[in-house]
Parts: C-alpha cells; structure tokens; sequence
C-alpha cells in the first residue's frame, strides 16, 4: 500500500511539472518583459530577462553563425531594435528560423520576433503581424564575374538558372521573363554557388542584399558578380506574434536609427564589400503604420 | 475550426498544387531505383557468398561504406560532384527538360547504389536460411559456384529474404524525398513550396503528405507480410 501511494504522489507530480512546462510555453514568453520594455521606451538596460530574436544562421551577409558569434545586417538591425526595447547585447538571445518555419516559430512562441529577410506579404500577415519594413530588397542574379551576357531577366532564355527549393523567385522568373530557362533547386543558395563557379548553371536568383552577401565571402570573391538591376520589391520587416504590442516601439526605433546614418553604416560594414548598393528609389524605407 | 474548414482547405491544395504529380514522381523514383538496386544487390550478395576472397571483399567494402554514409550525402555527391564538378551528363545536355532528366537519373543512380548495400544484406541473411546441406548437396552432383546460386541458394533465399526486402523497400520509398535536395520536383519538395506560399494552413499540409505516404507505403507493408508468410520455406 505505502509504495503504491508513494508512486502515485510521483505520479502526479510529474504530470504537474509537464503541465506547467507545457503552459509555461506558450503564455510566458510574450509576457516575460517585452511589455515591460515596450512602456519603458528607449531607456537603456531598463527590461529585465532575455528576448528570444529569430534570425538565419546560414546567409553570409544577412545572418550568419560564426561559432559563437553571429553576424549580418539583419543581426546588426535586430541588436540595434533590440537596445532600442531595453535589452542589452547580453540579454539576446538568437534562435535559427529557416524561411520555412517563420510563422510557426512566433505562432508557438518559441521566438519573441524575427529579422530573417522577411518579406511583408498578406498570406503571411493572415498568422503574423509585421514592424517595418527596415529594408527594400528586390530581386536580382548573381553570374559568375567574366559573364556579360547576362544583363537581366530577359537574357535567361535557354539558359540555365539556380534558386532554392519552394522559392518565388525563380518560377516568377520563368513565369513572367524567360519560359526557356531552365530551372534547378537546391535546398541552401551555397549549394547554387557552388554549382555557379564550378559553370554548372549560368546564373543565381533571389533578393539582391542575400546575393550580395554570398559574393562578398572570402571564397566566392572575384569570382562571381551582382548583375545590378532588381525587377521585385521585398519589403524585408520584422515578424512578431499576432497581437504583439511592441510593433510601434520597433518602428521608432527604425525609423531613428535610418535618420541618424546607424543603418547606412551597418549596411556598409556587412555588404559593401561586394561592390553592391541598394535600390536607391526604395532605400532607406519608410515603416508601415501598425495594425 | 470544423471539419468542413478542414476539408475546405485540402480541396484548395489541391486545386492550387500539383500533389499527385509530386506523388507520382515518389512512385517513379522508388520503382526505378528498386529495380537497378535489386540488380546491384543481388550482385553484391554474390560477391559476398562467392569463394574468391578479393570479391568478397570489395563486396563487404562496398556495402560498409555505402550502408554507413549518410543518403543526403551520397545524393548531394551524385550532383554537385559527378555532374557539377565532373561534368557527368546522365541526360542529353541541349534537351529542353535538361534539369528535370539529369536529376531524376542522378537521383535514382544515389538511391540505387545506397540501397544495393541493404538489398545485398537481405538478400544474405537470406542464403543464410538455407541449410549448408544444400550447397553440399549441389557441388556433389556437380555444378558450379554460379549454377548453385542461381538454381539452388538463391531461389530458396529469396524466400527467406521476403521480409527484409520489403523493409528495404518501405525505407526506400520514404528516403525517395531526399532526392528535393537536388532539385528533382517529388513530394518533400512540393511540401516546402507549399509551406512558403500558405503558411495559414500548414497543419492540412502536413496531413496531405503523412496521409499520402501511408497511402503508398501501407499496402506495401501488408502485401510483403502475407507474401513472406505464404512463400517461407517450411523446414
């Protein structure tokens, strides 16, 4: 009887803790100081805790894991939002978000918000909401540096172009542009790199700030170009959870770190190296009112 | 959310993506590449029951490696290193459907090969049902290595090797989506262009490919369970 009883009082105590772990998932994070943060405005060091920022670890350029170190524009941007809620370097917290789980990381709450070159579209505001956007990509090729036959989309015809798996950008290209081009997917635009500078494919797509951000690394330098002349608009913002009340705060912080020269500088240091500058017409972007 | 949401919201997949096409190509892929690695196998497990040590150790060399390499990389190898690095067309390289060919036969050749080690493995633990006696028996009246294989070990083998080639087929047919990471259009990768465009119904989503893959995957399982019943050699 004594170890029955036993075993049932550890029973039920296990299932309280899972229980707790499981409420504690969901309800927690938004709460745990970004409201705080969000009233407290720009004070320095004023939040408590950590924030949770959702960010690619494998695009050179834009987000990328560098052991322990993460760099990019986009980490550049979210820590300078971030100092901007009241969360200090220490309190950062980054957490890979691959293109194609975005939504279900802030849905779940797994994430407290995302700079992972996000484009602002209506499927996805259907589940999440948008601060932004902080910067206008558009869509462009990367050839390899002796390539002047290619000048833009048009000139893909019979040619054979690289994108990744489940992108818009290349079957915009075969569906408005070139029907003749050949289309092949790889699941990481590495991969489409290497292909490129093996002459494998003659030619890259996607948004001009990723391209340039592949061929500013070491290993590709000089061996491959940004051809330089987008055709889309993607309004790269910052993903938060549905409701989420920090949307203004974020803007604010945007919007001053475009007036005082923080984000033409951060661009320089991550991208400039390639030789690339943005689409003057759209950059710097002015952000969205807030739902 | 109701049912009928639910069901709303399969009938627009539907309408929008192609997923039996994405289907079918699973079906293609495993057919060709259970075909060419039943080929290969068979050889190998050959090889391996041969007498002539060099043979049975490439064949054991052969199926250690292979077994033991991840099949993302083996397939990813088939095509930014045969075809990328090397230059190995499998298709005519001025053809329209270049892309989709290439990649395709890259494909099977990855899936072919990696699964040829587990087919050799079934296919021995096959012979290994068969009694010594039997082999004993067939040299005693005369026959060679390969005659005895082919009229004696191996038909008796096969059916003692039911089951685990058809684990090695189910596997198969499941692995076939590793083959989105070269681009060949099978379910896997329709599955991740249909998260990127509708990322509100990611939960039909996944249900369409768990449902699509126990559809094909389950009569396999049941098929191969009554065969290996029905043909098991009664010693």
């Amino acid at each position: 009887m004594r170890t029955r009883r036993t075993r049932l009082t550890v029973l039920a105590a296990a299932t309280a803790l899972v229980l707790a772990g499981c409420g504690g998932g969901d309800a927690e994070t938004p709460a745990a100081g970004e409201t705080e943060a969000a009233t407290e405005g720009g004070s320095e060091g004023g939040a408590e805790g950590t924030i949770t920022i959702g960010i690619k670890f494998d695009q050179p350029g834009l987000g990328l894991q560098d052991g322990s170190e993460y760099t990019g524009f986009d980490v550049d941007v979210a820590k300078h939002v971030a100092e901007q809620l009241g969360y200090g370097e220490d309190q950062i917290e980054f957490f890979e978000s691959p293109s194609a789980q975005r939504e279900n990381l802030l849905q779940t709450g797994q994430v407290d918000m995302i700079f992972a070159t996000y484009s602002i579209t209506d499927a996805r505001k259907e589940t999440v909401d948008f601060a932004g956007p902080y910067f206008v990509a558009g869509q462009d090729l990367l050839v390899a540096a002796d390539d002047d036959s290619i000048e833009g989309p048009e000139d893909l015809e019979g040619k054979r172009l690289c994108s990744v798996t489940g992108s818009t950008s290349a079957q915009r290209i075969k569906d408005e542009y070139s029907a003749g081009v050949q289309l092949q997917e790889y699941p990481g635009y590495a991969d489409c790199v290497t292909a490129l500078v093996a002459g494998a494919v003659d030619a890259v797509t996607t948004d001009d700030i990723i391209l340039a951000g592949l061929a500013s690394q070491p290993t590709n330098a000089g061996k491959v170009k940004v051809v330089g002349n987008p055709f889309s608009e993607e309004n790269y913002g910052v993903g938060l959870p549905k409701g989420s009340e920090n949307c203004e705060a974020i803007n604010e912080a945007i919007t001053a770190m475009i007036e005082d020269g923080t984000w033409e500088q951060l661009l320089q240091d991550n991208v400039g190296e390639s030789g690339y500058t943005p689409n003057e017409e759209l950059n710097p972007p002015t952000p969205e009112p807030c739902a | 959310m109701t049912l009928s949401d639910y069901l709303d919201q399969f009938a627009e997949l539907f309408a929008t993506f192609d997923v039996l096409g994405a289907f079918w190509q699973i079906v293609r892929l495993t057919a060709v590449s259970a075909v060419v690695s039943f080929v290969l196998g068979t050889v190998l497990a050959l090889m391996r029951i041969s007498p002539i040590p060099s043979l049975q150790w490439v064949g054991a060399a052969y199926v250690n490696v292979l077994r033991n390499t991840p099949l993302t990389v083996i397939i990813l190898f088939c095509n930014l290193g045969l075809w990328a690095q090397l230059g190995l067309n499998l298709a005519s390289p001025t053809s329209q459907t270049f892309f989709e060919q290439n990649n395709f036969r890259l494909a099977v050749l990855g899936l072919s090969v990696y699964h040829a080690a587990f087919v050799c493995e079934a296919l021995r633990s096959g012979v290994n049902t068969v009694p010594v006696g039997q082999a004993e028996a067939a040299r005693a009246i005369g026959l060679g290595f390969l005659p005895t294989a082919r009229l004696i070990i191996f038909p008796q083998a096969l059916r003692g090797a039911i089951a685990p080639l058809g684990n090695t087929l189910i596997a198969l047919t499941k692995n076939t989506t590793v083959a989105s990471a070269i681009g060949v259009a099978e379910a896997s990768a329709l599955m991740k262009t249909m998260i990127e465009f509708r990322p509100d119904v990611i939960i039909a989503i996944f249900l369409t490919f768990a449902i699509g893959f126990v559809i094909l995957v389950l009569p396999v399982g049941l098929v191969v369970t009554s065969l290996s019943r029905r043909l098991a050699v009664a010693r």
